[in-house]
């Protein structure tokens, strides 16, 4: 991508890869950068090494954008899902060369991104319809109306695989947004680039600043940072490392924030994961009301 | 004080409660109890016992075994060939056959368990008979029936047992607690080693004698006594599949922590600072008695008590005369005795800590009531007690207490109760009181905590989820949702 083509033919302009935090596209506050390179290893971009102080911004703006984005409609957000399949599918090209350029045979690259875009579609269909299944009226012996409704948690920080990249991130985060969370994402390490072109369509899809934000950089710096902190109300993560599990479950005990880890072949599979992953980042609430006159 | 008010409630005049008391011989207690582990009762391998007494009279009540690492393996053991050999072949409805049997015998022996739980707890006998018990009896009988339906309970995943689970349960509601435990894990087929609390082991052991009544199969239910250690012996063997704990946020995040890494489940109910939140349209004599009943009931040990009042600035001075002359009226002393309201606190550990908060609270410059009511001589008591001025970084504002102090605040704006009800780490419950519908679902649904009571408190019942958000824990128990807990559930494919 950056490189030179021949004295007579146009000079390609080069995408700078940035962080998506807030709505914007910001440098990281740290400098810092670290290299994509194409499997041959010519140097695609220079990406944003994100720093915990990025962290710690993307979870003010997180969560100032989740009252909002809990409160919206499911029709709303089963919408927006589908916006989010719909620029998709305009730049299906774009991100399967993005794929493809850091590896992956084109088929499969393409494969990839037309399975994410799938889950967008599965999961904006269940916006508006896992809180009616997940609900009930409770059946008390006493006189109230006794009912439960799932809550979304709050801010969840997503730990994608590497590989696959952009269907790793599609897989985890679909199910977040549909049920009303808002995430912080951090991407794969080693095939950074379709997920970072991701975060420009995700701001073309009419998402509200802070709902989704988007952080390139190391999984080894970063995951502590993510664990530890306060204000994250859970991690959903896939092909976590034993020795990472067990760090993000230990660090999780500091404020007890859920730790969903999900298998790689639920990642990669054709089939979509169904409605466990939306549950499984939800809360319950009961509420009692007494019946009288 | 008595005298400020004509139109104070006078319980005295003219009428004086004679004692009522239980006899406490219904309880049929033995001097001594061992382990229950395979379906029988066995010694413990150390030989060691330590002494259960009663927080009123502090006579010691009977002896009882410590299970120690060998006691837990042996238990586990059993669980784990109950579970493979009899409990997970059974047909499920003759699985809640026997769910049902246990919920008829805890109905037929119920006021000799009251009077235990009583006497063992220092709970009052209206409430453990009126209150524990019953829901002790209709959480067997609800979950009894969910054995041979769970593929109802799911559609479009299927479900399977977890295994052998670990239980580890507080001295607030022993028996209930057992229950809450022991009915959906043996209902979705998994075998139990449970540990009841170290002062309030009593119950459980009754409990122990119920299964061998009903020909419960060898090692399904294994009941270890014991104190912390014995938990953590549970919590950390290796042939456990599931822990499932109710007790403190400190000991919570231990075990999550313990846990970091393995595949074992984990549930959690821990502790709780819920705000009772009350409106200026409120029925304010019913939210008097949905205080009382908030911070009152079983003397505060409750974790989803309601241990702070948030009161609308324009109705605040009336409501805590209101509330201040009802608690004039309770009173406290003889658990056994069935007049009385509040019985005695659990240990003198937690009798020690709450004057720790009575302390702390006076220093931090709230101003204190406690009620006149004349206290026993002999017992661990704490008369009901409250704060005015608290701020919302005091201590008794922020931590959870676990005895009759209640911290109250005002406020002037709904989203200022809001704010105030969620500044906690915790998640547990709340409480709303107000006459108008549309304002009680707009605050109930901002509250963060996963009990909401509206213009009530403390309810509690087995088809109602239970359970926290944040520091509170994970997790539900009761109702259709707390199956999932003993569960595993995956997609069956279908047509996605």
């Amino acid at each position: 991508m950056m490189s030179r083509n021949s004295p007579d033919k146009r000079l390609s302009v080069a995408k700078t890869y940035k962080l998506y935090i807030g709505g914007k596209f910001p440098r990281t506050e740290s400098g810092r950068t670290f290299e994509a390179r194409s499997h041959s290893g010519d140097l695609l971009a220079n990406l944003c090494r994100a720093s915990r102080k990025d962290l710690r911004e993307a979870v003010v703006v997180a969560r100032k954008a989740f009252p909002g984005w809990a409160k919206r409609s499911g029709y709303n957000r089963g919408q927006i899902l589908y916006r989010i399949a719909e620029m998709m599918e305009g730049r299906i090209d774009q991100l399967a060369n993005e794929i493809s350029s850091q590896g992956v045979p084109p088929k499969k690259a393409l494969k990839e991104v037309e399975t994410s875009i799938e889950r967008f579609v599965y999961y904006a269909g269940w916006a508006d319809k896992y809180a009616q299944i997940h609900s009930s009226v409770n059946p008390v012996s006493t006189a109230h109306l006794n009912f439960s409704v799932p809550e979304p948690m709050g801010i969840v920080g997503i730990i994608p695989p590497n590989e696959p990249s952009l269907l790793g991130l599609a897989t985890l985060l679909a199910p977040a947004l549909a049920g009303g969370n808002v995430a912080i994402s951090l991407v794969s390490e080693t095939r950074p680039l379709a997920p970072a072109t991701f975060a420009e369509i995700l701001h073309s899809s009419d998402v509200p600043a802070g709902v989704v934000n988007i952080l390139t950089g190391f999984r080894k710096e970063l995951l502590p940072d993510f664990s530890t902190h306060m204000d994250v109300n859970a991690i959903l993560a896939a092909d976590l490392s034993t020795k990472e599990r067990k760090l993000t479950e230990e660090n999780s005990a500091l404020n007890l924030k859920r730790v969903i880890h999900l298998p790689s072949k639920a990642i990669s599979a054709t089939d979509n994961p169904g409605l466990s992953p939306i549950l499984s980042l939800q809360e319950t609430k009961t509420t009692w009301h007494p019946i009288g006159t | 004080m008595a005298k400020k008010h004509s139109n104070k409630l006078d319980f005295d005049t003219g009428w004086h409660y004679d004692p009522a008391p239980e006899s406490p011989e219904l309880a049929k207690l033995k001097d001594s109890y061992d382990l229950f582990i395979d379906g029988k009762f066995v010694k413990p391998t150390s030989g060691k016992y330590f002494d259960t007494t009663s927080p009123s009279s502090q006579k010691i009540l009977a002896k009882v075994a410590e299970a120690d690492k060998r006691d837990v393996a042996k238990a586990v053991t059993a669980a784990r060939k109950a579970y493979e050999g009899t409990w997970s072949r059974l047909r499920p409805s003759e699985r809640g056959k026997y769910l049902f049997r246990i919920a008829r015998v805890i109905q037929e022996r119920s006021r000799e368990l009251a009077v235990t739980e009583s006497l063992d707890g220092g709970k009052p006998i209206r409430e453990s008979r009126d209150i524990d018990l019953p829901l002790v009896a209709a959480h067997f009988f609800y979950h009894a029936g969910w054995a041979d339906k769970l593929s109802y309970a799911f559609p479009g995943r299927k479900v399977g047992p977890l295994g052998v689970a670990g239980q580890i349960i507080p001295w607030n509601f022993p028996l209930l607690m057992a229950a809450w435990k022991i009915a959906p894990a043996l209902a979705t087929g998994n075998t139990v080693v449970i540990k009841p609390a170290e002062t309030t082991p009593l119950t459980s052991l009754k409990l122990a004698e119920i299964l061998q009544e009903v020909d419960l199969p060898p090692g399904v239910v294994n009941i270890l006594t014991g104190a912390g250690s014995t938990g953590e012996c549970i919590v950390r063997h290796p042939d456990v599949d599931k822990i499932a704990f109710t007790g403190s946020t400190e000991v919570g995040k231990l075990i999550r922590k313990t846990l970091a890494g393995t595949d074992k489940r984990l549930t959690l109910e821990l502790g709780g600072k819920a705000a009772n939140i009350v409106f200026e349209d409120a029925a304010l004599d019913q939210a008097v008695e949905g205080i009382v009943n908030g911070i009152f009931f079983n003397q505060g040990h409750v974790c989803c008590a309601g241990s702070r009042l948030l009161v609308q600035e324009s109705i605040s001075e009336k409501l805590v005369r209101k509330l201040k002359d009802r608690m004039e009226t309770l009173v406290v002393g003889d658990p056994l005795d069935k007049n009385t309201d509040i019985g005695a606190i659990n240990s003198k550990e937690q009798l020690k800590k709450i004057q720790g908060y009575l302390k702390v609270g006076q220093r931090e410059g709230a101003e204190i009531f406690q009620t006149s009511c004349p206290l026993p001589k002999r017992g661990n008591w704490c008369p009901p007690t409250l704060f005015l001025n608290a701020s919302q970084s005091h201590r008794i504002s922020q931590e959870e207490i676990f005895g009759p102090v209640l911290a109250i605040q005002t406020f002037r704006t709904v989203d200022e109760a809001i704010e105030k009800a969620n500044n906690t780490p915790f998640g547990l419950s709340g409480g709303v009181w107000t006459d108008k519908g549309a304002k009680a679902f707009h605050v109930s649904e901002r509250i963060k905590a996963g009990v909401v009571w509206n213009n009530t408190f403390n309810k509690f019942d087995p088809a109602s989820p239970f359970g926290g958000y944040k520091e509170s824990g994970f997790g539900r128990e009761g109702g259709r949702h707390g199956l999932e807990a003993y569960l595993n559930i995956s997609e069956t494919g279908g047509n996605r």
